[in-house]
């Protein structure tokens, strides 16, 4: 099992607001990683800290290191936008862009110059593919996305950031917005995009972590309490504050 | 319109409450106001019509069409009017669109916090600045600054236009930072998860996404500067020829179509052939703004930007 991510001792700070705590896993390749946790306890902070979305907010700085393929992504010499597009995202609320299904998934593939102008229907047909959403759309890519219903934009999203083509794709919550049968949808999707790429998934919703994922990563005031395999965390978890988490007492 | 208090409400008087007497009062002065606003929007284009369209049969569209405008000899050729406002207009939106959007995107997406504060009042200050003040200023600055580059005289369609782009752009600049503010911050997102740059995103996303407010932004400014007359007339130099290519077009003097009905609606005798021509010219000039909105409508109704964002 190969790490895909190693988190070293890893502190982010809002201001004088430490946001993160001295964190310390690894990320499995080609696996499914969730992260729980109550509100506020830094998870969608941690999930920005990779892909340094977080570069943004002018107060935030970050201590320690994310080595993605044994890289410190916060070293002077990496390229955000590079590493932006090995490391996708995608988000709690579904955000198309106000253009077509095409014009949507060709994004990336468009601005990073990645695909040619002859090969983009097929990079879109393959993202569409991917996100088990072409079926659903073939018919109606010159139609305007915000048209798709809010299930079929998340997938379409999940197509936009595969048509870059990244190795890890980080989700925020991505099912958060969507009705119960978009939702085993999209944790059939992460399933099969698993065998190609290496996923972070943020959720609130213990049975989905149980479910959909191999590694879960307990998250606490910014302190990450427990980390192990998912079974493993779920029947037998080795912390208090877990097991009064995942059974409800606490949270 | 009291009348209407002693109409019996439609709705069953058992299960509707009476209606307070205030209420009734407020939806009676709003429906007093909607309808004659409506009714005298009518008026004015129904005496528009009165008195202008006579113009069309008595002198004819030929006529109208010709090169040359000279009342006294009841030459009317509206052309050189027509050619003035184009080039005056035209100009002004080659101008001012550009450096106004570009001011805009400065000042929304790439100028610090500090400086957008500063900035963004300062702009909308200079809004207010009445138009015939900056008539003035061209008349008085400007006019001589373009004689001394070289043009037989310093009051020239140019002059026209410069003063109108300036008129234009506080709006434009200010409406249009207001439709960039107004895009999602998913969208941004979206762009840069993907590994688009800043200026990419700006560009591909934030732009378009903005396209209806943006559009919305030049018309206000552009409308403005059309509906100016009097700080255009003062600098155009208000000379009805046809500015020829091969004497530098934009740098000989003109007169718009606005300037002509101001410049001689006062001595033209009521009814006479000359003043049905000054009405002619309004409705020239409605039909070109009516041109104008409807395109601007057309542009913003198509696929693309509607529903989320960027609206204003
Ligand atoms: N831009 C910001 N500036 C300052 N503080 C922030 C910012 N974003 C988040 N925080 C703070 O950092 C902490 C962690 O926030 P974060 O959004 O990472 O939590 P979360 O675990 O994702 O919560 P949720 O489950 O509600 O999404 C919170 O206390 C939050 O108030
Ligand atoms: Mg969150």
């Amino acid at each position: 099992m190969d790490k895909k991510i190693e988190v070293n001792k890893f502190d982010f700070y809002y201001g004088d607001f430490q946001a993160l705590i001295d964190l310390n896993f690894p990320i499995i390749k080609n696996q499914i990683t969730a992260l729980i946790g109550p509100s506020g306890c830094g998870k969608s902070t941690f999930l920005r800290a990779i892909n340094r979305m977080n570069d943004t907010i002018s107060i935030a700085r970050a201590d320690g290191e994310i080595l993605l393929d044994g890289k410190n992504v916060y070293d002077q010499d990496v390229d955000v936008s590079e590493l932006r597009q090995r490391v996708g995202m995608v988000f709690q609320r579904p955000n198309p862009f106000p253009q077509s299904v095409f014009d949507n998934v060709a994004y990336g593939p468009r601005v990073l110059g990645t695909a040619t102008k002859h090969e983009l229907p097929d990079v879109v047909e393959k993202s569409l593919r991917g996100a088990a959403l072409w079926d659903e759309v073939k018919d109606k890519l010159k139609s305007s996305a915000l048209d798709l219903n809010p299930g079929q934009q998340q997938r379409m999203c999940i197509a936009r950031a595969i048509a870059v083509q990244p190795e890890v794709i980080l989700m925020d919550e991505p099912c958060s917005a969507l009705d119960p049968i978009a939702t085993l949808h999209v944790e059939d999707l992460m399933r099969e995009l698993s065998k190609d790429y290496t996923i972070v998934i943020v959720t609130h919703s213990m049975q989905q972590a149980a479910r959909a994922s191999d590694w879960t990563g307990f998250f606490w005031l910014g302190k990450l309490v427990e980390f192990g395999g998912t079974h493993e965390l779920f029947t037998n978890p080795k912390q208090e504050l877990t097991e009064a988490y995942i059974t409800g007492r606490q949270g | 319109m009291t009348a209407q208090q002693g109409v019996p409400s439609p709705l069953p008087v058992d299960e509707a409450p009476p209606r307070p007497k205030r209420e009734i009062v407020i939806e009676a002065f709003i429906r007093v106001a909607g309808v004659s606003t409506i009714i005298i929007i009518i008026l004015i284009f129904a005496f528009l019509l009165k008195e202008g369209l006579p113009a069309f049969f008595k002198v004819s569209i030929t006529g109208l069409l010709a090169r040359r405008w000279y009342p006294i000899e009841d030459m009317f050729g509206l052309l050189p009017l027509l050619v003035g406002s184009l080039l005056v207009t035209v100009g002004a939106v080659v101008i001012a669109v550009p450096l106004g959007l570009t001011t805009a995107v400065f000042l929304g997406e790439l100028a610090p916090p500090w400086l957008r504060e500063i900035l963004k009042p300062v702009i909308e200050v200079l809004a207010g600045i009445p138009s015939i003040v900056l008539g003035f200023l061209g008349w008085v600055v400007l006019a001589p600054a373009i004689q001394n580059m070289g043009a037989p005289t310093g009051l020239t369609a140019f002059t026209g236009s410069l003063i109108l782009a300036y008129m234009a752009l506080p709006t434009i600049i200010s409406i249009t930072e207001d439709a960039l503010y107004a895009v999602p911050k998913e969208y941004r997102d979206g762009s840069l998860a993907l590994g688009a740059t800043h200026w990419q995103t700006i560009y591909k996303v934030v732009l378009p996404a903005a396209r209806s407010g943006i559009v919305i932004a030049i018309m206000l400014g552009i409308g403005r500067a059309i509906g100016e007359t009097m700080a255009v007339m003062l600098v155009t130099g208000n000379a009805a020829n046809i500015p020829s290519l091969s004497d530098g077009l934009y740098f000989q003097p003109v007169r718009t179509l606005t300037a002509t009905i101001a410049a001689e609606m006062g001595e033209v005798a009521s009814g006479s052939l000359h003043y049905n021509v000054l009405f002619a010219i309004g409705i020239v000039l409605f039909v070109i703004t009516f041109l104008i909105n409807s395109l601007a409508t057309w542009i913003i109704g198509g696929n693309g930007g509607r529903r989320r964002g960027g609206q204003i």
